[in-house]
């Protein structure tokens, strides 16, 4: 869902960016762990008892205790040298819907044991700097992290916008949203003014893509996520510029968004900025490596 | 086919995909050649190139669009590449479709939906299995989920709405229909579909060299089997 910290979260234990690692969240588990372990937590901020953003050594034996998010909902847990999970269909991800995927195609439960796949990856430690207490005085930043609410998200206008009335048209961008309880991976419901069509009538099924805003009958739009379907059969009013996706994945429910409009210039310049601060961030983790 | 085959539009689907549009309106013709054009596309490997999704009346190219491949402009990138892809193709030529048999159990504890569908076609239950079964179909498309297939071809007799509200869950193999299609649910999930029966077959399983049962273009067609065989055959 937030594809920015998981890349920070490996990058801090010395993994390739994209390394399976568990996502957390809102609430996160106790973990036991049998091995010298390196691990880091990126992405919301947890009050649990691991630090946040920073890589951290974790000697066989210890218990660590995620425990809940304070500030953003979903953080990444890598571990050096990855999970040893099976990949299917070239992934090691889980789809739940489909039930594949991951560990046995499901969300992890109590008892669940992870097997790691290069054990001696957690002496990465010795080559960090400026380490203290099995961990470091340095941390990543917090890129995806709201610091105020409504979030703005900037959308490109999506090939159905012109069949809603005005007054949807109008609604749509001045109306503060509010992300439904009824929300999940595949995509975020939102609460507000119901929006509709000057036009009746389904649409042909056509493709949708991460961030497309799709409005069924009822007025309510959804916002599909990370386990979106390809396709849909309801009018696409909307598409979130792809440099904004990952700050929307940091909300739960009850957070709020706010829509503004851009262009594909204004959607490029996003990704362009974005991909300057994430690039100079994993230059400064790789450098504490000693790279 | 005598028509010119070309495309009617190009929209942005955000700043990473573009929807090339071929009909606004399910067109059997238009999505049979869109399923050749997705498959040159895809065969072209562009580097730039991360996904092509074939659609009812038109394909999604998904693509980086900060890659060197683009020159700037991933939408004319896009709109050149399909381009010359439709050059390549003949939409005359009659490519031979791949035929998939699927068989089905038509029996009540399979087909909670087919006592209604009768009422409302003024047909009986055997008579709704029978015509079922007589179609020939063509996948249209895959989407909604993994292996998920939208098959054209449904007899305008059986034709029927989605149920007013979706079951929390379908069984896995679930065959169902809705206006002028049927479908065959890959897995367990919920569904608005009217479901007349079930097939022993394993529509979708990751862990196959294929794991999708039925690809778009694919044609397909049903055949009735006892609740005895479908047990044999589920295994």
């Amino acid at each position: 869902m937030d594809p920015i910290a998981l890349s920070l979260a490996n990058a801090l234990v010395g993994n390739a960016r994209d390394e399976a690692a568990l996502e957390v969240t809102v609430i996160g588990p106790q973990l036991a762990f049998d091995e010298d372990t390196l691990v880091a937590l990126c992405g919301a901020e947890f009050d649990g008892n691991l630090p946040n953003n920073r890589p951290l050594r974790v000697p066989a034996g210890s218990q660590l205790n995620v425990g809940h998010a304070v500030r953003g909902a979903r953080a990444y847990l890598a571990v050096a040298g990855g999970f040893g999970v099976e990949p299917v269909l070239g992934s090691r991800s889980t789809f739940i819907p489909g039930g594949f995927g991951g560990l046995q195609g499901r969300a992890l439960r109590h008892g669940d044991v992870l097997p790691l796949r290069d054990g001696l990856a957690s002496a990465r430690f010795d080559s960090l700097k400026k380490t203290r207490d099995g961990s470091v005085r340095w941390s990543a930043p917090p890129l995806t992290l709201p610091d105020r609410e409504p979030v703005l998200l900037h959308v490109i206008e999506g090939q159905h916008y012109r069949g809603f009335d005005a007054a949807s048209q109008r609604a749509f961008y001045d109306a503060v949203w509010r992300i439904s309880p009824d929300s999940n991976r595949m995509g975020f419901r939102l609460a507000g003014p119901p929006l509709a069509r000057e036009e009746s009538g389904e649409i042909l099924s056509g493709p949708t893509c991460l961030g497309t805003v799709q409005v069924p009958a009822n007025g309510v739009p959804i916002v599909l996520m990370a386990d979106h379907q390809t396709t849909g059969g309801y009018p696409r009013i909307a598409e979130i510029a792809s440099a904004d996706v990952p700050r929307l994945a940091q909300l739960a429910p009850g957070g709020t968004v706010h829509f503004a409009r851009c262009d594909l210039g204004l959607a490029a310049e996003l990704r362009h900025h974005l991909g300057e601060r994430v690039s100079a961030a994993l230059r400064g983790i790789a450098w504490n490596y000693g790279q | 086919m005598a028509r010119v085959f070309r495309p009617k539009a190009i929209h942005p689907l955000g700043d990473c995909a573009a929807y090339i549009e071929f009909s606004e309106e399910l067109d059997l013709e238009v999505n049979a050649v869109l399923q050749r054009l997705a498959n040159l596309v895809h065969a072209r490997a562009q580097p730039w190139l991360r996904d092509v999704v074939p659609a009812l009346g038109g394909l999604a190219l998904h693509f980086d669009p900060d890659h060197p491949g683009v020159h700037g402009d991933s939408l004319q990138a896009s709109a050149n590449l399909v381009a010359e892809c439709l050059k390549q193709l003949d939409p005359a030529a009659e490519e031979a479709p791949r035929t998939v048999e699927v068989p089905v159990c038509y029996a009540p504890e399979f087909a909670p939906d087919i006592d209604e569908v009768a009422k409302k076609t003024q047909l009986s239950v055997g008579e709704v299995a029978e015509l079922h079964a007589a179609g020939d179909y063509r996948v249209l498309m895959i989407g909604f989920a993994p292996g998920h297939a939208y098959m054209g071809g449904l007899d305008r007799k059986l034709a029927v709405p989605r149920r007013a509200a979706p079951r929390a869950v379908v069984a896995a193999g679930a065959v169902a229909i809705a206006n002028d299609q049927t479908v065959v649910y890959p897995y367990a999930i919920s569904g608005g579909w009217n479901v007349i029966g079930c097939t022993p077959l394993a529509v979708f399983d990751a862990g196959r060299e294929e794991p999708s049962l039925f690809a778009a273009g694919d044609r397909v067609r049903f055949h009735a089997v006892s609740k005895e065989d479908f047990l044999k055959m589920r295994g």
